[in-house]
């Protein structure tokens, strides 16, 4: 290790702010993006059910009509 | 089909875009009076004295020229979509890039051109010292075929969208950057007494380029839109 | 290899193929850039003329780096969604634009950040970050073009269109800004002009490019995922996926 503690790692040589900046941005950029596919594929799971939901409600519709 | 007779169909098509433009002269006129009001605007936010002026006449009268481009651009194919003859224009016999070239031809006709017109007017409005006017022009000849064939690249994308303005701009204003870069520096370098050749033979080449690979990219765009 | 491709063409069959590769890029991808990083910010020794600050390296040149290369990636699916008209490469531009557009904020972002302690501003009109800025406004207009059609398919014909456009003016863009840039000789970069890396610091950034690699597919291949489902919503196998 290039360090001799934690206090150095965090303090950087005097750049800690510029280098944790960066690094902490990157992270949360990343983060974003993940959770923003995993939200889009939580919606698509709530459209499936409503689709598929909807149809049921036709079939059923449809069923009563022809039985009456 | 034979060359003559696409060279025919070419020109009636130019001629009937002429003639529809023409009937409305505001359009126009009005991105010329855009483009007067806002050179005006800069002396009186920066101040009128030469020596600031002068530095940065031909930024801005670039930046405007850009401007204005972008301003009437949503019309270029608009009112040929809205009648079904963007669609008829696609069946025709003829190759789609070709009638694209002829359709950049006359937008340049009635944009370009009167810009290049009026750069005298606003090279002295802004005080651009006399060493630089044949090379703004130069410039401007070269640059705004340019400006012509990326606007329709951008509005043949967009012409089947309802509301396409603030995206065309999107679309359109990162493609224009090369072009802004070299012609100001050319008449950078002319005002400062250094040779512009390389730069003007640099725009020559970008407006060949764009010429010869725009159209293909407008014909596509037509296709996909009309779909 | 066409017809081992063709079965790729329709959705599911990529859709079950991405998903036997997801884990295995995600796991590759967070195991290397934890090696790679960890290594870069504790191990590596610090830079002779920069400091510690010369760390942001390992994370702004793979960025840097796979903003463009993603870019052309981008444009190859074009190329092959107008060309074949594969509904699936259709849709990967749609799935890698948001991918590049984050990796070319990520790359501006601490190019900005690494600016303020060595050039002593956090905005240079450097070469660099200019072609980075205007990369991100082409990768904004795509994205923005393929959601302004009510219709998925023209969107992502139009959007493959203008990726085109673009790749065709990327290295025009590069290379006049670049020329601007020597014409307007701003403030001194000479701290970034060193000799090649020492190799004690180039391994741990060889490590974070792969990284970066491996991290970008698994993005797209979930990006993408989505992107089928989304396009196949009405279809059965859809429905079922999505139940469990």
């Amino acid at each position: 290790m290039s360090f001799s503690g934690w206090n150095e790692v965090i303090n950087m040589g005097g750049y800690g702010f510029f280098v944790w900046l960066s690094f902490g941005v990157t992270l949360a950029a990343l983060a974003a993006l993940m959770i923003h596919g995993l939200i889009t594929r939580r919606s698509l799971q709530q459209q499936s059910k409503l689709q598929q939901q909807r149809q049921q409600r036709l079939a059923r519709r449809k069923q009563q009509e022809r039985s009456r | 089909m034979n060359r003559a007779s696409t060279w025919a169909l070419v020109k009636i098509l130019m001629r009937r875009d002429l003639k529809v433009a023409l009937r409305r002269r505001s359009d126009i006129v009005n991105p010329l009076l855009f483009v007067i009001m806002v050179v005006s605007l800069f002396p009186l936010a920066v101040g009128p004295g030469p020596d600031v002026l002068g530095r940065i006449a031909a930024g801005v009268i670039w930046v405007t020229a850009l401007l204005a481009a972008l301003l009437g651009s949503e019309r270029l194919f608009r009112d040929d979509y809205l009648d079904g003859s963007l669609e008829q224009m696609t069946l025709l016999p003829v190759p789609l890039p070709v009638l694209a070239l002829a359709k950049i031809f006359v937008h340049w006709l009635l944009s370009g051109l009167p810009l290049v017109i009026l750069t005298p007017l606003t090279a002295l409005l802004l005080k651009l010292p006399v060493e630089g006017w044949s090379t703004l022009l130069l410039t401007l000849l070269l640059g705004t075929p340019v400006l012509s064939a990326l606007t329709a690249i951008g509005a043949a994308l967009t012409v089947s969208l309802g509301r396409g303005g603030a995206l065309l701009s999107l679309l359109l204003l990162p493609l224009f950057i090369p072009l802004l870069i070299f012609a100001a520096a050319a008449v950078e370098g002319a005002l400062v007494g250094a040779p512009v050749v390389g730069q003007v033979v640099l725009l020559a080449g970008l407006m060949v380029l764009t010429l010869t690979l725009a159209p293909l990219a407008v014909a596509g765009a037509i296709r996909v839109s009309v779909n | 290899m066409w017809r081992w491709l063709h079965p790729y063409a329709k959705g599911e069959a990529t859709y079950r193929l991405l998903g036997r590769w997801l884990p295995w890029l995600t796991g590759s991808a967070v195991l290397t850039l934890a090696v790679g990083l960890i290594w870069g910010l504790l191990y590596a020794p610090p830079d002779y003329q920069q400091g510690d600050s010369y760390r942001i390296i390992y994370i702004h040149v793979p960025a840097a780096i796979f903003s463009m290369g993603t870019y052309t990636a981008m444009a190859i699916a074009a190329l092959i969604a107008l060309v074949w008209q594969i509904r699936t490469a259709e849709w990967a531009i749609a799935a890698i634009a948001p991918v590049g557009a984050v990796l070319t904020f990520i790359a501006l972002f601490t190019g900005a950040v690494w600016g303020k302690p060595m050039w002593g501003t956090w905005w240079e009109w450097d070469a660099r970050l200019t072609s980075e800025l205007i990369l991100l406004f082409l990768y904004l207009g795509v994205i923005a073009l393929y959601h302004a059609f009510s219709d998925s398919r023209t969107g992502a014909k139009a959007a493959g269109i203008l990726a085109l456009v673009g790749v065709v003016n990327v290295p025009i863009i590069h290379y006049s800004v670049y020329w601007w840039n020597s014409l307007h000789q701003g403030a001194t970069i000479t701290k970034f002009e060193k000799p090649s890396m020492a190799t004690s610091m180039l391994i741990p950034l060889l490590i974070c490019l792969l990284g970066f690699a491996l991290m970008t597919a698994a993005f797209v291949c979930q990006r993408l995922r989505n992107e089928i489902l989304r396009q196949e919503l009405h279809r059965s196998w859809v429905q079922q996926e999505l139940d469990q």
